[in-house]
């Protein structure tokens, strides 16, 4: 539960009046929810770096990549794709 | 799965291995703190690259390991009791209360979901108005930023049947707690890198000063893993004591400004019992009286006996670094993950369950 996973914004819709910002945000084949309150500045085509359904960081493409393709090998991403399907 | 020699960063990995074995010319313990580390450090075969003068020892960090065995009992019976949809993260509903865990509440009709995020439990919350939602809020300081915010959502939604049942823990508290301990024999530290990035690093350069140990903010693939016991040894050998940020590709010296924002506003640092370890002084949060509507102990009144853990495990001393899982009489006997004594052993971070799924490394992790 302490993984953060980094994904690609797809959408930006703002919620609660206006007051908070969601993201689809995808990791890989799976599209997911994400709150964007903890990262202001994250725009449409940025990738973030997500813990349970909250953008921690922005992190360039580079990084992202990396870090998705090694949680991917050693089978992290499983359990993002277990919760999709509950 | 793959094994790390199939990996493009397998060589970067042996090199610095090698660069470990060379700068070490003492015996040296470290501690990662982190569950997710102690995972990847497990997972990946780290430990037994490692020189034999170079060893590490498995910390605290496993949030689903240190909550007390009072508060799954709570959760428990506010589930089988109150009708309450009770909502938590995967690993927290398979951890054994005194009777049961809480899926096993699920298997007996009890409405318990696992979640991705908390976010998701005021959603619950407000599709089922005629019931109270409760989502289990545990972790460290990367996941309380996520609580605190289900509670924001909740109260600007007008959400009234949601509430959360803390179990928060903090990581410097439990460094003092590990240094403070008489038969600890830590040397340095591996700090949790997606911690600092929440809260920055300012509150470990005291430490790293008090207790005199190298501390280097990491994170958690098996290069980041390999460069900051570099760096710790480096500071060993040459006597010094200072706090270094080997992930400063996501860590920030001041953290992330909006999640402290957050923290700050729903919650107060307060004492905290850690299960296996005792308490903590100021060493968690807890909801701020202004959240108090939202605050599971206050809403409901549950009053659960504190009762004592199994005699057999020892978690206390595997969570603090004193013994390794394997050293525990009960590991892979009497406690497995099918059917765990205690909680390192159902977490995927917890050391325990890390040694059990890897157990075709025991053998060499045995001889370190
Ligand atoms: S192996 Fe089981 S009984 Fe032993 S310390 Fe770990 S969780 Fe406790």
């Amino acid at each position: 539960m302490c993984l953060a996973i980094p994904g690609l914004i797809r959408s930006i819709e703002s919620r609660y009046d206006g007051m908070v910002r969601i993201a689809k945000v995808q990791f890989g084949g799976i599209t997911k929810e994400a709150s964007l309150e903890m990262v202001p500045a994250a725009k449409e085509g940025d990738y973030v770096l997500v813990h349970v359904g909250v953008a921690i960081s922005i992190v360039n493409e580079e990084e992202a990549r990396k870090t998705f393709e090694y949680l991917e090998q050693i089978g992290e991403i499983d359990e993002l794709i277990e919760h999709t399907q509950i | 799965m793959k094994y790390l020699s199939e990996y493009r960063d397998a060589d970067i990995v042996a090199q610095y291995m090698d660069e470990i074995a060379r700068t070490a010319t003492r015996p040296w313990t470290i501690m990662e703190v982190c569950g997710g580390q102690t995972h990847s450090l497990v997972k990946n075969g780290l430990l037994q690259m490692l020189p034999d003068n170079v060893r590490m020892v498995h910390g605290p960090g496993c949030p689903v390991c240190v909550t007390p065995l009072y508060q799954i009992d709570k959760a428990v019976h506010l589930a089988e009791n109150h009708g309450v949809i009770l909502c938590s993260y995967g690993d927290m509903l398979r951890v054994p209360g005194s009777k049961h865990s809480l899926l096993e509440s699920k298997a007996a009709g009890a409405d318990v979901r696992i979640l991705y995020s908390p976010l998701e439990a005021v959603k619950i919350a407000q599709e089922n108005p005629t019931k109270e939602v409760v989502f289990f809020a545990v972790g460290f300081e990367t996941t309380a930023p996520a609580n605190a915010l289900s509670v924001l959502h909740a109260q600007r939604a007008g959400v009234k049947n949601y509430s959360i049942l803390t179990s928060h823990v903090l990581v410097p508290p439990a460094i003092e707690a590990v240094m403070n301990d008489d038969d600890s024999f830590i040397q340095g530290f591996l700090a949790a890198g997606h911690v600092c990035a929440i809260m920055g690093v300012s509150e470990y350069y005291p430490l790293s000063e008090k207790y005199k140990i190298p501390l280097v903010v990491t994170g958690f693939e098996p290069v980041d893993l390999v460069q900051g016991i570099l760096m710790v040894v480096r500071q060993l050998e040459k006597g010094e004591h200072k706090l270094e940020n080997q992930y400063s590709r996501i860590v920030h010296p001041e953290g992330n400004h909006e999640a402290r924002k957050i923290l700050e506003q729903v919650f107060e640092v307060s004492d905290r019992e850690w299960r296996g370890i005792g308490n903590i002084p100021m060493s968690g949060y807890e909801l701020r009286s202004e959240f108090s509507a939202y605050d599971a102990n206050i809403k409901f009144d549950v009053n659960i006996e504190k009762v004592s853990e199994s005699p057999d495990c020892i978690a206390g001393l595997v969570l603090k670094g004193i013994k390794k899982p394997h050293e525990c009489p009960q590991f892979g006997k009497k406690c497995t993950p099918q059917s765990p004594l205690g909680a390192p052993m159902v977490s995927s971070e917890g050391a325990c369950a890390a040694y059990y799924h890897f157990s075709n490394m025991l053998e060499t992790i045995e001889e370190i």
